[in-house]
């Protein structure tokens, strides 16, 4: 049987002997990875999905989009299912939020199920969480979506729920483009920054 | 603070995350490189997110500092742009 001394490289020469401290080679390797990932178009690359159709879920996606490509990321958002009501020319009617169910809501006082259920109360908790996102000065999403074109972040809608909600090309905001699944995922797979949102 | 003069100035003053970045993005793409970029933030996120923001960059955060609770930040662009 070999020992460990065995089946060693005969012809490995300790770093101590090049002069070269393990402190170097750490130091080394840590600038040979970071000069990689600065050279690695992944890095640079972010694919969001936006399949979330309330108004406090538009907001997650339009400000990562922003943000990733403030610091210099190509962006794609691809908008599927009840994502569609973010990019939908009408996004300031669709965007609501229900207080039916969603107990992290903040409300000044507890409100049970039985009366949120009440005709008005989403249109009330809607007005509420645009009123409070307004007085915080929080960009609307008519704001976060024109950011998000200047900073050319790329709005795809999924082309598979646009026909299933009967939707057209017309419906939706400018600079929308149309895609498939398969054409997000070949963005995807080059992206180190993937959502699903 | 030590004396540092901007050649332009973005003021995001009352915008909210993520809209100072945004503001800052825009002023630099017109800022020549090795010019000095002066941002002025209310925003507590914008502690933590003009460095990032700088530094995804390239760029060289070169002052910081807080006055009546507006922050101050100098960012030199980048060169190899």
């Amino acid at each position: 049987m070999l020992s460990d001394t065995d089946t060693a490289p005969v012809d490995a020469t300790p770093a101590s002997t090049l002069g070269v401290t393990e402190e170097d080679v750490r130091r080394i390797v840590r600038e040979e990875v970071q000069r990689a990932f600065a050279k690695d178009p992944a890095a640079r690359k972010a694919a969001i999905v936006a399949s979330k159709g309330t108004l406090d879920w538009a907001y997650p996606p339009l400000i990562l989009a922003n943000a990733a490509a403030a610091v210099g990321m190509d962006v794609s958002v691809f908008f599927t299912f009840y994502g569609l009501n973010i990019i939908h020319k009408d996004f300031a009617k669709k965007l609501k939020i229900d207080p039916v169910g969603n107990p992290a809501m903040p409300m000044p006082v507890h409100i049970p199920d039985i009366v949120s259920s009440l005709p008005g109360m989403v249109p009330m908790a809607s007005a509420m969480m645009r009123s409070k996102f307004a007085k915080r000065n929080v960009a609307t999403i008519g704001e976060l979506l024109q950011s998000a074109r200047e900073a050319e972040v790329r709005l795809v809608a999924c082309q598979m729920t646009v026909d299933v909600f009967g939707y057209t090309p017309d419906d939706f905001v400018d600079g929308v483009r149309f895609a498939g699944a398969a054409a997000f995922m070949a963005e995807a797979r080059r992206a180190h920054v993937t959502m699903f949102i | 603070m030590q004396q540092i003069t901007e050649d332009q100035t973005v003021d995001a003053r009352d915008l909210m995350c993520p809209m100072p970045v945004m503001a800052a993005m825009k002023a630099r793409r017109r800022l020549p490189p090795g010019q000095v970029l002066k941002i002025l933030a209310t925003d507590r996120g914008s502690l933590s997110d003009i460095p990032a923001w700088a530094e995804a960059n390239g760029d060289e955060m070169l002052d910081f500092g807080e006055d009546n609770g507006v922050f101050v930040f100098y960012v030199r662009k980048s060169g190899d742009e």
